[in-house]
């Protein structure tokens, strides 16, 4: 599967990263390289098995609702960039 | 004999019979840090001041030597700490600190082992070299022009190089085994859910376990009776029993069964690795094992369907980082979107950049089927030949990796090449089961060579038995790197 230099900018941007003119070649080939081995999935037939995303029998863990301490604001804000009043604070999202 | 060649049971042993304090070890390890952690590298951040508090306050009460108690130890620096840097070796994470404990952290510290140092790694764990991380490279004791593995190879470089007296590593796709086979220690990822990885910065979630990198096999279940054991603030965490894993080590282990699969002995295996194996094979043999060479047919697609499922994993784990509520934010933007794109496009790396975009394809729309659910599929097909093997053997013995520690610098440019490093123990991260490695010799060039005992799921007592047994009858454990 060769990808086209408009497929990584596509990707890039689902991904919510930019890269320049080299970064997209070498992206380009090296994408293009990891999912050529990866074709290699092709030669089992899988029409009946089913896909396994998780290992363990495990489902819908529930426990009690009680009330438990949870973190205090300070400390949820202590890593924020950049915050105000006790939020964190982003860029203008509608004009 | 210098404390910090000791294992951590010898340790113990020394402390009861005071012949030495809980400072004199943290000392004797700060020490050997002092020392060689120039040449080294493992390590981004050493708790030096705080340690030996700790271990002071341990010899005022007088506190019975036991377990771990007053033991140093290093974490991978993916493992949360309380008021303490956690970086990922990433830019992106390069000021944050956590402000929780992860929960093995709490574990420990009730054990009363000592945290000396954070461990370098390949930046968000991605990579099989340590090369990956932006702050360090960390050189391999055993001869410093060679990688000491990855991701974890921070912690499994600064056990071998007498450092730490054990470390906790997390192991995705080899990032536990891999490097202690590269360093000549022993290594454990434990069964998907048996030590909890609440406060683990995610990689790929159905995929990460924390485990132990140690001296020897002992050292290893004394660390794992630590850690294990169900947690409520990790989901997937298993309800199992308590044991004590170090109960059940013998020498003995007639009429085991091993099973030996004839595609990790293949086409790119090194000679030297695999006349190592083969002589831990003979010495098992000789111990009465039944050894039983069997198949595990669907092994050459584990490294695709490992790419695609862990990068999938990591390309939505990844896209908390968004400069808004925690690490490193870009300076000049023009609008939101353009804060996200920038943030992440000089936060990560190239490799996190790399699996970004391969799971992001992966994941989207048109290529979900052909290439995510396919992976899925193919990871059913790979989980039910162990199913099959476990019927008739105990446990499963191969090489940890095709070669010996590779050079500085020889795979970086070329990614799938680098991959391939993880060959033999992505299939045991896929199919959610414990293995370990453990040192069974030395090539030429007097680089350690690691055997991989695989186990059926919550067995890992059994592993733990066997290679203890080869402990027993081998001195390859009790090698330390001149360095």
């Amino acid at each position: 599967m060769k990808l086209s230099i408009e497929d990584v900018v596509y990707v890039a941007d689902l991904a919510r990263l930019e890269f320049n003119d080299d970064e997209l070649k070498i992206y380009c080939e090296q994408l293009t390289n990891i999912l050529d081995y990866a074709e290699k999935l092709n030669e089992l037939d899988t029409t009946n098995t089913q896909p396994t995303a998780h290992v363990l029998p495990i489902n819908n863990v529930l426990r009690e609702d009680i009330v438990l301490p949870s973190l205090d604001r300070e400390k949820a804000l202590q890593n924020a960039p950049s915050q105000e009043n006790g939020c964190f604070k982003v860029p203008k999202v509608i004009d | 004999m210098e404390l910090f060649n000791l294992t951590i049971h010898e340790t113990i042993e020394l402390i009861n019979k005071k012949e030495v304090s809980y400072k004199d070890v943290v000392e004797n390890y700060l020490n050997r840090i002092d020392k060689v952690e120039d040449k080294v590298g493992s390590i981004l951040k050493i708790m030096g001041e705080q340690s030996l508090k700790s271990a002071c306050a341990l010899d005022e009460k007088g506190v019975k030597a036991e377990g771990l108690m007053g033991i140093p130890y290093g974490l991978k620096d993916n493992i949360s700490t309380d008021g303490v840097e956690t970086t990922c070796a990433s830019k992106m994470l390069a000021n944050y600190i956590p402000p929780y404990n992860a929960t093995v952290v709490e574990k420990l510290q009730k054990s009363g082992s000592i945290i000396i140092a954070k461990t370098n790694m390949d930046e968000f764990a991605m990579g099989s070299s340590t090369e990956n991380s932006r702050f360090k490279k960390t050189h391999n004791p055993w001869n410093l022009d060679k990688v000491p593995g990855g991701s974890s190879g921070g912690s499994a470089a600064s056990v071998a190089a007498g450092e730490v007296a054990f470390s906790l590593g997390s192991d995705t796709g080899g990032s536990i085994r891999q490097p202690a086979s590269f360093c000549g220690v022993v290594g454990l990822k434990p069964t998907y859910g048996m030590v909890s990885r609440y406060g683990l910065i995610a990689f790929a979630s159905s995929l990460d376990q924390i485990g132990p990198l140690t001296k020897d096999v002992k050292d290893c279940a004394i660390v794992l009776n630590a850690i294990s054991g169900h947690d409520e603030k990790d989901s997937t965490s298993v309800k199992t029993q308590t044991k004590d894993y170090t109960s059940n080590l013998s020498k003995e282990i007639k009429g085991i069964k091993i099973g030996v699969p004839k595609e990790y002995f293949q086409e790119g295996l090194n000679e030297e690795v695999k006349k190592s194996v083969e002589d831990a094979i003979d010495y098992y043999k000789e111990m009465g094992a039944e050894i039983i060479p069997t198949s595990l047919p669907y092994t050459e697609y584990a490294l695709s369907a490992y790419y695609i499922i862990s990068s999938a994993e990591a390309s939505s784990n990844l896209a908390r980082y968004d400069g808004i509520r925690y690490g490193y934010q870009a300076e000049n933007f023009d609008n939101l979107i353009d804060l996200y794109r920038k943030t992440r496009s000089e936060g990560f790396g190239e490799e996190v950049k790399r699996r970004i975009m391969l799971g992001t394809y992966a994941l989207s729309s048109g290529y979900y089927d052909a290439y995510y659910k396919k992976a899925l599929q193919v990871r059913t097909l790979i989980k039910e030949d162990f199913d099959k093997v476990f019927k008739t053997c105990d446990i499963i013995l191969s090489p940890t990796c095709p070669t010996t520690a590779f050079g500085l610098g020889e795979k970086s440019n070329d990614p799938l090449a680098m991959y391939l490093s993880d060959i033999y123990t992505v299939p045991v991260n896929i199919s959610g089961i414990p293995a370990i490695s453990i040192p069974c010799g030395f090539d030429k060039n007097n680089l350690p060579i690691g055997l991989q005992l695989i186990g059926r799921p919550f067995e890992e007592e059994v592993l733990l038995k066997v290679g203890y047994s080869f402990e027993q009858g081998t001195d390859y454990h009790k090698k330390r790197a001149s360095i």
